[in-house]
């Protein structure tokens, strides 16, 4: 079971006040006490987990921000931001004590400057948005969650979002430029801007990434890009998941750095076949998508090249999209792969670790292995170029014992990602997920100088607290040294 | 200083640190000491020699990640990479000769620790944005480990991103992971003649919007063309303005041509190819050979690349643009704070944001100015804060960021 910090009765006593307080700050409907109006905000997109908030708050201005959580850190209130609630990882769950303060409101672009390539917007425009007002002029942001009708720039900023395009593209953290943070004792800080290097510390480094626990985004500045002239899609099917693996290596090799390269597993391929008919091959064991774009004559070059890489690595299906509506359809599939898996789960669970590629055949042997020890179904999409893996774990709800199984399927998941020189997560974030697995991957040392800079930003630990970090220190107690005065050891150490 | 330390790998490192903490003894810290004038001077009673913690000790090509001891020195990781097609997208820039060191040297740790990017930073990102992972001994005197050793990670915060650019405040590296990407097997460069810094700008950004995918965009201002080495460039008799096209054969030659046709009729133009073109990009890189006064203060401006014309306009000395207006070079004889001002004044003036760095000056001058732009005082506190969290005792490069820093 979750452990989730202590709820703050004092707090709790004196909710009728608060919310009164609150509302002096956030006028009319901007307040939501109601037990209906709460609900809709009990959990992200990882639905295990939920709590009721003890109110929502949906400020429309900076300074409404900045004087809402000052009052909380003046009052010991805990505070959790929200974006659109579609995180994966629970970083957005809220606490039985603490403020949601919901970023919904905060959805205007601000200024589209093509002169310095970057959009202004306000953190809750949605990520698509930001693509949808420049896309008339030839431009995209190109980090591309395929949750990105829905998430929002704020949240894709707190998580460090990826997306398909990725590989060549980078993910949130290098396309972000500038940010307004307000952080809990309420100070306004602009971090960066519309130039591209940070004058110091790299402040914004930190916060992308940082899961809603160092302050409030109430600004992004983000890079855009011309659109490619030409995108064209290679389907490839191979007899194996070590072929179609060793095809990817093969294609990074030889110098190519596709747009895209997805990999899906025969259960993944069969879902999402049956799912939205996109003409996959059935008789393969992996099926790799490779989209090339960029100017018309280098991706004619390249897809020659990709497709005789592919034919020396034993793909027994190849097929070039002909046409934009063919290109679309190759990734039909794979767009839908989550809800067709989730036909036949009848729920599924997604996971989200990154391993070093090469060791890919053998993460996906003793997956399965671990599925059948668990007694449950296993499906795989991929993020081939970047190693980033989707195991989807198929449960039933409904039947007792089987969400726990799943869970714990889950963590071993990512403790084999971790041991094989892997990661927990790529791009879903820690949140309540994860949070308990960090040690697999990190020693105390490094989790306490990760809390200590969350303490340089929030002493007082206000800030989504029972996120990301397992166990929680007083920053007091982190800030304290052990030393151990004398003699400098090491006599022999060479010194001039 | 009285003493300088050369620990021979993470454990001795610790242990002179963790004493130094204990004894609060400022250490002033140097992979192969290359940059050791960049920065504000160090008030260290000890040295610490990095430059025996070397090594590449991992390089997966086909993972696309190299991980090496920090002071490894950048010509043998680029050795070992180019030998595989592979680059530091970043274009790390080769400050030695600047700062006054023999050309050439430099470790990664050290690139890393500046955080500096060449002209492809426009294109490919940032040398932030290539560190994945390190291992370090903090100013506690512990050591700790942060990213990770794969390409996409966001477990934990990216405390690779800090690091970057911190000039060894935070922590001493000792061993790090970087992103290497395939190198372009050809680049040309397309030349603008005789252009105003208006129009110059313009081109650049009319290049960088295209769909032809420029990986570098500069202005040489007449004075400034006439020192290169490049036959077409020095003998311009004009502004030059460069646009650098990377890529397989067939795509260079019909990305150059696409460029040449949608900026045709704005001014002369002319085509670099492979040597020509490669040597050109590191001048502009490495900035010594453009801006040669070895005496004359040298400060790097990063702006909005919009603002450059208005900024430009108002600056003192010789100057030049990379990043098609984002980055500004200036050299200026150097004086006292009142080109500081100056140079702050015309980012402020402009309005759009952005920061000046004093690159390079001599000691003296960098111990009396604000080598890194002032911070608004809710974000120097900040700072402050954050280097405390690594470094409480600051003792690892005291002042070198920020006085008290
Ligand atoms: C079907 C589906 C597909 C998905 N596909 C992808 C994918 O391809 N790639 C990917 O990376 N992710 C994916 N996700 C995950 C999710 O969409 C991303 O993590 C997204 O960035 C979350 O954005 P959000 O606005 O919903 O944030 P929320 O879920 O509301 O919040 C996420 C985190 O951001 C914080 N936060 C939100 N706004 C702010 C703010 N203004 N200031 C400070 N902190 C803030 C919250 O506290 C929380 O910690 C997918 C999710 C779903 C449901």
């Amino acid at each position: 079971m979750l452990k989730m910090p202590a709820l703050d009765e004092g707090v709790l006593a004196r909710r009728d006040r608060i919310v009164a307080d609150l509302r002096a700050i956030v006028p009319g409907e901007g307040v939501i006490d109601s037990e209906a109006g709460r609900r809709a905000y009990e959990c992200d997109a990882l639905t295990a987990y939920r709590q009721m908030p003890m109110v929502v708050v949906l400020p429309s201005t900076t300074d409404q921000v900045a004087q809402v959580l000052r009052y909380c850190r003046d009052n010991g209130i805990k505070v959790v931001p929200r974006g659109a609630g579609t995180g994966l990882s629970g970083s957005a769950l809220p606490l039985g004590d603490g403020v949601l303060l919901a970023m919904g409101k905060f959805n205007r672009i601000l200024e589209i400057d093509y002169d310095n390539r970057v959009v202004v917007c306000q953190p809750g425009v949605t990520n698509l948005g930001i693509t949808t007002a420049v896309q008339g002029d030839g431009f995209y942001y190109a980090p591309d969650p395929s949750s990105q009708i829905a998430c929002t720039i704020g949240g894709n900023v707190a998580e460090n979002s990826g997306g398909v395009h990725c590989l060549k593209y980078g993910v949130t953290t290098n396309n972000v430029l500038g940010v307004e943070l307000v952080t809990i004792d309420g100070e306004v800080l602009r971090i960066g801007g519309k130039h591209l290097d940070a004058d110091a510390y790299d402040l914004l480094g930190v916060i992308v990434g940082s899961e809603g626990l160092l302050g409030v985004v109430t600004e992004v500045t983000v890079r855009i890009l011309r659109k490619p002239d030409t995108a064209r899609a290679v389907l490839l099917g191979f007899p194996s998941v070590e072929q179609g693996g060793a095809c990817v290596a093969a294609i990074i090799s030889a110098g190519i750095i596709p747009g895209g390269m997805e990999m899906m597993d025969k259960p993944a391929i069969v879902a999402a076949e049956a799912f939205v008919h996109a003409n996959y091959p059935l008789d393969v064991e992996s099926l790799l998508i490779v989209e090339l774009d960029g100017p018309a004559a280098e991706v004619e070059e390249l897809i020659g090249s990709v497709e005789e890489i592919a034919r020396a690595h034993g793909a027994v299906y190849a097929r070039t999209s002909e046409s934009e509506e063919e290109r679309l359809r190759f990734w039909a599939g794979r767009k839908s792969a989550f809800p067709a898996v989730g036909r036949i789960g009848p729920d599924y669970y997604c996971m989200d670790g990154t391993i070093p590629r090469r060791r890919l055949p053998e993460v996906l042997r003793r997956m399965y292995e671990l599925a059948d020890s668990y007694g449950l179904r296993l499906a795989n999409v991929f993020h081939a170029g970047d190693g980033n893996l989707h195991p989807l774990i198929l449960y039933d709800a409904s039947k007792p014992g089987d969400t726990e199984r799943a869970e714990s399927f889950g963590a071993d998941i990512l403790r084999l990602c971790v041991e094989v020189g892997g990661v927990l997560t790529g791009e879903h974030g820690v949140g309540v997920e994860k949070r308990d697995l960090m040690g697999a991957m990190f020693g105390e040392a490094d989790l306490a100088q990760q809390q200590r800079l969350k303490c340089a930003f929030d002493p007082g630990g206000l800030l989504n607290p029972g996120k990301v970090f397992p166990v929680l220190h007083r920053c007091a107690e982190l800030g304290r040294m052990h030393v151990r005065r004398g003699e400098l050891p090491f006599p022999e150490l060479p010194r001039f | 200083m009285t003493e300088t330390f050369k620990p021979a790998d993470a454990a001795q490192l610790r242990e002179v640190v963790a004493w130094a903490a204990a004894e609060e003894i400022p250490l002033d810290l140097a992979g192969s000491g290359t940059k050791r004038g960049y920065g504000r001077p160090v008030q260290a009673r000890h040295a610490v020699d990095l430059s025996a913690i070397s090594g590449i000790l991992a390089y997966e090509p086909e993972e696309l990640i190299l991980t090496a001891a920090a002071a490894t020195p950048m010509a043998e990781i680029e050795a070992a990479i180019s030998a595989k097609g592979q680059m530091l997208a970043f274009e790390p820039v080769d400050l030695s000769a600047l700062l006054g060191a023999a050309a050439g040297g430099g470790t990664i740790g050290g690139a890393l620790a500046c955080g500096i990017s060449g002209p492809r930073r426009v294109k490919a990102g940032a040398a932030r944005d290539h560190l994945l992972g390190f291992h370090a001994v903090s100013g506690r005197g512990e050591i700790f480990k942060a990213g990770s050793k794969v390409v996409k990670n966001v477990t934990g915060y990216d405390l690779p991103k800090i690091f970057c650019g911190s000039l060894g405040t935070l922590g001493a590296m000792t061993e790090v992971t970087v992103k290497v990407l395939p190198a372009p097997p050809k680049a040309r460069t397309v030349l603008l003649f005789g252009l105003d810094v208006a129009a110059a700008v313009r081109a650049m950004t009319d290049a960088l919007n295209s769909p032809f995918e420029v990986s570098g965009a500069a202005l040489l201002p007449a004075s400034i063309a006439a020192r290169s080495a490049i036959d077409m460039v020095r003998a311009a008799g004009a502004s030059v303005v460069a646009l650098r096209i990377e890529g397989t054969p067939a795509s260079v030659a019909a990305r150059c041509s696409g460029l040449r046709a949608l900026l045709a009729g704005r001014a002369p133009d002319e085509e670099l190819h492979s040597m020509r073109s490669r040597r050109l990009w590191v001048e502009i890189r490495d900035v010594g050979a453009l801006l040669p006064d070895a005496a004359a203060a040298l400060w790097r401006v990063s702006v909005p690349p919009a603002a450059a014309p208005a900024i430009t306009a108002a600056l003192p000395g010789d100057w030049f643009l990379d990043w098609g207006g984002g980055l500004i070079w200036i050299a200026v004889p150097p004086g006292t704070e009142a080109e500081a001002t100056r140079i702050r004044g015309a980012v402020a003036a402009a309005g759009t944001g952005g920061h000046a760095t004093l690159l390079r000056a001599p000691a003296s001058l960098r111990a009396g100015i604000d080598v890194f732009h002032p911070q608004p005082a809710a974000l120097a506190r900040l700072s402050a804060r954050v280097k405390e969290s690594f470094d409480p005792k600051r003792i690892l490069n005291p002042g070198r960021l920020y006085a008290g820093v």
